[in-house]
């Protein structure tokens, strides 16, 4: 059964090239576009990794990923946290808050691809 | 002559040098004519406001008048050497230097002095590029954009047998992210290169909707007008430059638009003329409700109404979004005002109207009455609080001139003392403040 991969993104063509790579590299792909009810598609689909964007419409990915790990069930799911801020100290913020990746926009594929086999192996 | 009664010597001297009369430089100054004439005859002994404001308007530092230029090098000089002196003696050695060597002080103190300017401009703009959200989201847009961009290329690229459909799409993408890329990069540019043109200070599509709104005294009587119509909105849009200007003036004037159908200048200042500018016995005479009658006020002709008011609306996040000053009480550019406002506090009490009688911290002389309320701009929904947006009208009172009529239906006033913003702000002991002020501080 492929690993399943939740993409928590607003950009339409950022997910639809997310969604191509990583379906073609045999991964499940299920997309949330906003930050509300974002906590509760993680609980109901249950995927392997979340990739999970910072600036969302309504809520914030930080105080998603605070959600997240304050969720006994959703605490141990890796988040790959993608962001067009790349200042320390949202770095920092997002590893106080517990994220297993932190990447920058703009990334490549072959980055994205090698972080997701790496955060679920 | 001892040296401090020789300060009016001094101001005499620069005011000639600097090609003012008397009277211009008393003016500009805020003191009569014949006080600064006692003063430049050293009979009278100035310091402190007086002192500040001669020196402000000579274009000196109030030590160069207190002191003499001498005495003022020396001290600015020690400024620059700072704590650097503490077990170097040769650094200490600031007077003989200023004496033995006065041109390459007089270079020293300017060169300490310019660094000192750089910095604060550079504080400015490093502030701001942190801050500005407008900023903030043009580089947020141009980075996914990129993003996008490079995936799909990457994609069409390495991806030997595509499907067609896949292929279309993409190339689809591609095509409109790269027309996003452009735009942001133009939008981009315009702001860099705007922010460099301080003959308009239009930086930002906040900027330029402001201009357009003081350049018509946020008054469009075309507008006012039966024949008004939706092209005209749009034609006015049309002026602006960028796509979020255009947005925000559309908004703006399809929202004026409106409340003229709802009440017509005539029909309010009628009303006026009767209650005086009391936004809830107008509200309640003219059965329509007070933040319509707060934006009707802040469009009327000032010479039509007792006195002019000033407009300003928050959203629930406290970011302004409407900005109409009146005199003499200042509204920060960027970021939020003082959180002493009653418009923010209006924010936690929903449909309260809170009429305030404020001064400004800066200057005591002048009193201002406002009256705020918070409203909500979302349909009740279930277990959901609805999303508020504040205003607050702001009429200069006339100390001992009674041309505001008291408001008749509400709480007795009460006297707040508020400010621009904190930068801005002398309140030491404000329980809301959430930096320092630069003018305590001396930044």
């Amino acid at each position: 059964m492929a690993k399943h991969v939740l993409i928590i993104e607003d950009e339409p063509n950022i997910v639809e090239a997310l969604s191509f790579i990583l379906s073609r590299d045999g991964w499940a792909v299920s997309l949330h576009a906003d930050g509300n009810q974002a906590v509760e598609a993680v609980q109901s689909k249950r995927p392997n990794l979340v990739i999970l964007d910072v600036m969302l419409p309504n809520k914030s990915g930080f105080d998603i990923l605070k959600d997240l790990r304050d969720s006994v069930d959703t605490r141990e799911v890796p988040v790959l946290m993608l962001t067009a801020r790349g200042q320390n100290k949202d770095r920092m913020l997002a590893e106080k808050l517990g994220v297993s990746r932190f990447m920058t926009k703009p990334f490549s594929n072959a980055d994205i691809l090698s972080a997701v086999q790496d955060l679920t192996r | 002559m001892p040296r401090e009664t020789l300060v009016g010597t001094r101001i005499r001297e620069r005011r000639t040098l600097a090609g003012l009369r008397q009277a211009e430089l008393a003016r500009r100054s805020g003191i009569s004519a014949s006080y600064l004439n006692l003063i430049e005859h050293n009979r009278r002994r100035i310091g402190g406001k007086v002192l500040q404001d001669i020196a402000r308007t000579l274009d000196v530092k109030p030590a160069v008048l207190a002191d003499g230029a001498e005495a003022s090098l020396i001290a600015s000089l020690r400024d620059a050497v700072g704590d650097r002196a503490s077990g170097v003696p040769e650094l200490q050695r600031v007077e003989e230097l200023a004496n033995r060597f006065p041109a390459w002080s007089q270079l020293l103190d300017e060169s300490f002095q310019r660094t000192t300017s750089l910095e604060k401009r550079l504080e400015a703009a490093s502030d701001r590029l942190t801050h500005d959200p407008y900023l903030a989201a043009a580089f947020h847009d141009v980075l996914s954009s990129v993003t996008s961009i490079r995936s799909a290329a990457s994609i069409l690229s390495d991806t030997a047998e595509l499907e067609p459909a896949w292929r279309d799409r993409f190339h689809r993408n591609l095509n409109e992210d790269s027309a996003r890329l452009a735009e942001s990069s133009q939008s981009l540019v315009n702001y860099f290169d705007n922010t460099e043109d301080a003959g308009t200070g239009i930086t930002t599509p906040e900027d330029e909707v402001e201009a357009f709104l003081k350049a018509h005294n946020f008054r469009f009587p075309d507008f006012e007008k039966e024949t008004s119509s939706e092209r005209m909105i749009e034609v006015e849009a049309d002026k602006m430059r960028s796509a979020a200007a255009r947005y925000m003036l559309e908004g703006f004037l399809r929202q004026y638009r409106r409340d003229v159908q709802a009440l017509s200048a005539d029909r309010l200042i009628k009303a006026v003329a009767e209650f005086g500018i009391d936004p809830l016995q107008l509200a309640n005479d003219l059965s329509v409700d007070v933040t319509l009658v707060m934006r009707r006020l802040a469009s009327l002709d000032e010479n039509r109404i007792p006195t002019p008011v000033g407009l300003v609306i928050c959203d629930a996040s406290g970011a302004l979004t409407y900005r109409k000053p009146v005199e003499g009480f200042a509204i920060p550019r960027f970021g939020a005002g003082c959180p002493v406002w009653p418009l923010y506090r209006s924010l936690s009490a929903p449909l309260q109207l809170f009429e305030t009688r404020m001064t400004h911290s800066g200057d005591q002389s002048k009193m201002y009455q406002s009256f705020a309320i918070a409203v909500p701009v979302t349909p009740p929904e279930y277990n959901q609080p609805p999303l508020l947006r504040a205003y607050m009208l702001i009429l200069p009172l006339v100390l001992g001139k009674p041309d505001v009529k008291p408001p008749q239906k509400v709480a007795k006033a009460r006297h707040t003392r508020v400010g621009v913003s904190c930068r801005l702000c002398v309140e030491a002991t404000c329980a809301a403040r959430r930096e320092p002020s630069i003018l305590a501080e001396g930044l």
